[in-house]
């Protein structure tokens, strides 16, 4: 045997393993620097170099070593680091791939891993039992906010999240194909295989970096005459040459969704030293496939024994795949205790590969005679119906004690490494998710893929299958094919579910069912104790399951334990249910391009940038951007809206409305049509008149209200609310389609086509004047709309006022919005024409008592509620909401009704939302009969005003009612809603 | 992420193109001097929200705009067929049903692949 390579690690084998000594990488480990071969995983490369300590534990903050070769690891998360900004916590070990340069550095430890402060919980273990987080910190009440959830807050969690903005890119793909197979073992490149030789489009997923799967573990089957593992090589060539296949390596499948919609999660440059900068970090796939294959082979479970967790000990399967993919040997004397056939093979390869294997412990008493006479014949000692029952070692394993299963004796061994399988776990967890039906198998102690709810097959190790040739039949059988011919005797048979001798209920000792969450079978048994009967309840309570590994191996055990404990069959106390994702997916997958800029759509009015020009500020209405307020010269807030509220009473506003929703109703019935949405009347209004319109639901509440300009007969030009247009939009499209198809109107949503600028105040006329072609603007009374040219071109201009004063809403087509407005305000500024925003514009609608739909109304409020019953038409057969109206509830006396309020002191605002009571100081609850809606402060008015909803408000007028806040309690009296020119002179100039 | 098929465009598409709008053939009143405050409570709030067999109304909002029906098991999620808007209720055959309704043990259809029968045991 010559000296392995130095630079890569004392413990590798020479010519043992896939990897080329030739070609090496470093890396840090907790800041010191180490060598791997490339292919290598953290795993793989820290065995190779003697560090088995990976991590602490959650709870107890144990040492704890690397357990497994795959996605299941609970114990060895990293926190894997690129740079300063790229780096992701809670990397599992056996899944990240080494790259030159990557820096990978331990968690949950303070201050080093070797010496780690948290570690005085273990010997507090008693104290932290299964619910501890309900026991501690019940009380006193106070503490939960100071003392209790801080300290959670620092414990919880194993790394830490960056700090910085992830710089990287997410891509997201959605993908068609006939047969989408789940994993690349055996079984499932068998059925790509059957798949894209009948010419189907196929897709195969596989989370490693190579196929093969349990392949990769194994050193002695034959398939089609070849090694096994070059056999899968060989599959996925002729795969990726063929063009209806997709080979997706690194790619999780990690939720299975309806009709066969499965969501992939591919890993593109995680692995790469130096990736190119176009490539996104990780690829979503979201497939739609006609059938599904599963082959997600099986997840090996540990076995359940006191001291089962230290560094040194690991899965048997996960050695074997360190020893034959990766050349790598955990330790030089090695023990196994099993309870299944195939860690019999680990054991085998080992001793072949010239390493000690220090004894077979077999808890089975009868033991195939084939593994026996093998083991006999390689000279290794085997024990078959013994247990181990104790190990020691702190910060590796020195020894195990054995015992006879049912006997005391005790014989103690040195070993370094401790190899264990308690069999193997059908990983069900997709078939699961597609809402398929579980069978609990009794004779194998597993659930298994029972009827399927989608259109999948479950093939190989996760359909319960226990040798190779078995499961590359039924991978082949999935998509028709024969399959090759398989040369290999190893089986995955055998299996122990729940504790191991010595782990029992009379044993105090810590035996562990769940590693990452620190649950030990005593927890399980004491949440039993407790009264949990529910698996579901067994689990939150103990939180067994439930760490990022999501109990991939520890579940049985748990579910088994449970079982025992409640004196109950696994098949009633039933299984928790198996969520998606399969494992941890990175947020920036699941945003992906939704974020930023991208995150939803912004609209902009075709003034936006002369309004960006002008200095103002925005504020964000649905996806809309509107013009807030426009400062001027370091004015506040307050003192622009202030300015901008007294301009447009004193001279004219120039206001962007062109947000509004526009739907143009268009058709011989559209009078009918307009009959049934709105509650007004709209026979005898004339063309050329607007009117102000209110929609409800069929419950009678207000839904919507605008102004409705009738252009002729058979035609209306209808605003709605900005946030409102697409739902009114919606909602009359429902009418007109399913309850009056019949009935001859078209509806056309315009709301982009023209741009609104409306001009109010009493120079409005004056500075629109000469601009308007075609249109008698003094015959134009208030609520009017008539079409002509404005600026040259074509304008619908509506003589309407949502400030109460004179004022008009000029609609021009959108292109030529920006160029129209700047012409208005060119003429307009030397005649004092201002700027105002959405916040002056509350203002003065509110001084005019003007509700908004959504801020003085929330989808309980009737017409007569808010003060507009007069819009009801009441002669009207049928509108929507006609009946909900008339429901008791909504004509009971003491509902709440809009009103408005002055506080006693004019110069407080009250708060919107601010609750209302009728008596000051009264006892804790105060019946509280309202609350504030609208409130601002009214240049115009030089004081407070506000609106709410009161119950029985109107009745209450000239009362004086309470505001109470945390410092003070405010005076206010109930008033009517109209603040400013109460008889409504200014509008008509 | 269902897939629907709009009976007006006649193809079958991801369902982030529609909307679902509720329990279908609720019939809105045509006279409502007759409705009660029982029968608007039916009509307004009362909904048949079965495991089962659902008859419901979609929109292809984000396509061709139009309203349909669909009947679709709520278990499977899967859907017997879609039929355009005004169309009477269909009566569906035992067979239809069937066809979408989960399997129970025992039924032939998607059964699992087992090898040898008990083969696979330990």
């Amino acid at each position: 045997m010559s000296a392995p390579s130095a630079n890569t690690g004392q413990n590798r084998i020479p010519g043992k393993g896939r990897l080329s000594p030739a070609r090496t990488v470093s890396f840090t480990w907790d800041g010191k620097r180490l060598g791997a071969m490339e292919g290598d995983t953290l795993a793989s490369a820290l065995i190779a170099n003697g560090i088995h300590l990976a991590g602490r534990s959650f709870k107890y903050h144990r040492p704890r070593g690397i357990l497994s070769g795959g996605a299941e690891e609970p114990n060895a998360l990293a926190t894997i680091a690129r740079d300063a900004v790229r780096m992701q916590p809670n990397i599992r070990a056996p899944m990240q791939e080494v790259f030159d340069g990557m820096i990978a550095t331990s968690q949950n430890r303070w201050p080093s891993l070797a010496f780690d402060i948290g570690a005085v919980n273990d010997w507090m273990g008693r104290f932290l039992s299964a619910g501890f987080y309900y026991k501690t910190f019940m009380w006193p009440k106070s503490f939960w906010k100071n003392v209790y959830e801080p300290f959670i807050r620092q414990a919880a969690g194993l790394g830490s999240a960056p700090k910085e903005a992830d710089p990287d890119r997410y891509a997201n793909r959605f993908a068609h194909c006939d047969v989408l197979v789940v994993g690349a073992g055996p079984a499932g490149l068998s059925a790509a295989l059957g798949a894209a030789r009948d010419g189907k489009r196929v897709i195969i997923c596989d989370e490693n970096a190579q196929a093969g799967g349990h392949l990769r573990a194994d050193a002695t089957a034959r398939i089609s005459g070849k090694p096994g593992y070059e056999w899968a090589q060989s599959v996925v060539a002729e795969l990726s040459a063929n063009a209806n296949v997709t080979v997706l390596p690194r790619t999780t499948a990690f939720g299975y969704y309806s009709h066969n919609m499965v969501a992939l999660v591919e890993q593109v440059t995680d692995h790469l030293a130096r990736p190119a900068a176009d490539l996104p970090r990780e690829r979503l796939w979201q497939v739609r496939a006609a059938k599904v294959v599963l082959a997600t082979g099986a997840i090996e479970r540990h076995l359940v024994f006191a001291d089962n967790d230290r560094p040194g000990i690991m899965l048997a399967s996960a050695a074997q795949l360190m020893l034959n993919h990766y050349g790598v040997i955990p330790g030089r004397k090695i023990g196994v205790y099993t309870a299944c056939d195939s860690a019999w093979n680990a054991a085998f390869d080992f001793r072949q590969a010239g390493v000690d294997i220090v004894a077979i412990i077999d808890c089975r008493k009868d033991v195939p005679s084939s593994l026996l006479a093998k083991a006999n014949d390689l000279g290794i000692p085997v024990k078959t119906g013994h247990a181990v029952v104790k190990t020691s070692g702190r910060l590796r394993i020195k020894s195990m004690t054995v015992e006879p299963v049912d006997g005391t004796a005790s014989t103690k061994y040195e070993i370094d490494s401790l190899l264990m399988s308690g069999g193997w776990t059908p990983s069900v967890h997709l078939f699961s998710q597609s809402r398929g039906k579980l069978d609990w198998d009794e004779a194998g102690g597993r659930f298994l893929p029972g009827i399927g709810a989608e259109d999948c097959t479950s093939v190989g190790a996760c359909n319960g299958t226990l040798t190779l040739a078995d499961a590359i039949r039924e991978g082949a059988m999935a998509t028709g094919g024969p399959g090759p011919e398989v040369d290999e005797e190893a089986t995955m048979a055998g299996f122990l579910l729940g504790a191991a001798k010595g782990a029992g209920p009379e044993d105090f000792v810590k035996a562990f069912v769940d590693y990452q969450n620190d649950v030990t079978a005593k927890d399980i048994r004491l949440a039993v104790k407790e009264g949990f009967r529910s698996i579901e309840h067994v689990k939150r309570y103990t939180t067994t399951g439930m760490a990022t590994d999501q109990g991939k191996m520890s579940n049985l055990h748990g579910l088994a334990i449970a079982a025992h404990a409640l004196g109950n069959d696994i098949p009633s106390v039933g299984h928790t249910t198996f969520r998606s994702p399969y494992t941890p997916v990175t947020f920036g997958t699941i945003v992906n391009h939704a974020k930023g800029d991208l995150f939803d759509p912004t609209r902009r009015t075709p003034m936006h940038g002369w309004a960006q020009g002008q200095g103002a500020m925005f504020e964000d209405v649905g996806q809309w951007k509107r013009a807030w307020y426009f400062p001027r010269g370091g004015e506040t807030m307050k003192e622009a809206v202030d300015r901008e509220c007294l301009a447009v009473r004193n001279a004219a506003g120039i206001f962007d409305a062109s947000t509004l929703g526009k739907i143009e109703v268009v058709g011989p019935d559209a009078v009918k049509f307009m009959n049934l949405m709105y509650t007004n009347p709209w026979d005898k209004l004339e063309p050329g008149r607007c009117r102000y319109g209110i929609m409800l639901r069929e419950d009678g509440f207000i839904y919507d209200d605008g102004v409705i300009g009738r252009l002729a007969d058979d035609r209306f030009h209808v605003t709605t609310t900005t946030g409102g247009a697409a739902r009114v939009m919606n909602m009359m499209e429902d009418y007109l389609q399913t309850e009056f198809p019949q009935w001859n109107v078209w509806l056309t949503s315009i709301s982009e086509q023209w741009a609104v600028i409306a001009v109010q105040g009493p120079k409005a006329r004056e500075i629109i004047e000469p601009f308007v072609e075609g249109i008698d603007l003094e015959a134009m009374p208030h609520m009017s709309i008539r079409e002509g040219r404005f600026c040259g071109v074509p304008t619908r201009l509506m003589r309407v006022s949502f400030t109460g004063e004179a004022g008009y809403e000029i609609n021009v087509p959108a292109d030529h919005g920006r160029a129209v407005w700047e012409a208005i305000w060119e003429r307009g500024e030397p005649m004092g024409l201002t700027p105002y925003g959405t916040e002056a514009m509350h203002v003065l609608r509110a001084e005019k008592g003007f509700i908004i739909v959504g801020q003085d109304t929330d989808g309980t409020v009737t017409p007569d509620d808010a003060g507009v019953a007069w819009a009801i038409g009441k002669n009207k057969a049928d509108f929507v909401g006609i009946r909900g109206l008339k429901r008791p509830d909504l004509i009971a006396p003491g509902r709440k009704q809009l009103v408005g309020l002055k506080t006693a002191d004019p110069k407080v605002v009250l708060e919107e939302g601010a609750q209302i009571v009728e008596t000051p100081g009264a006892s804790i609850p105060a019946p509280m009969i309202g609350h504030v809606t609208s409130s601002y402060w009214s240049a115009n008015c030089g004081r407070s005003i506000a609106m709410a909803l009161v119950k029985d408000g109107r009745a209450k007028a000239g009362q004086t009612l309470y505001v109470p806040m945390a410092n003070e309690t405010i005076a206010v009296e109930v008033t009517g809603t109209v603040f400013f020119d109460e008889e409504g002179a200014r509008v008509n100039g | 992420m269902l897939l629907i098929h709009c009976p007006y465009c006649e193809r079958e598409l991801p369902e982030l193109e529609f909307r679902q709008s509720g329990e279908a053939h609720i019939a809105r009143p045509a006279d409502w001097n007759a409705v009660s405050d029982e029968d608007f409570e039916k009509f307004f709030f009362i909904r048949d929200n079965r495991k089962g067999v659902v008859f419901e109304r979609w929109r292809h909002v984000h396509g061709c705009g139009r309203f349909f029906n669909a009947a679709r098991h709520s278990v499977s999620d899967k859907f017997i067929r879609t039929y355009k808007a005004g169309e009477a209720k269909p009566e569906l055959a035992p067979g239809e049903v069937e066809a979408v309704t989960p399997k129970g043990r025992g039924t032939p259809a998607n059964e699992p692949v087992r090898q040898n029968g008990e083969g696979n045991a330990a």
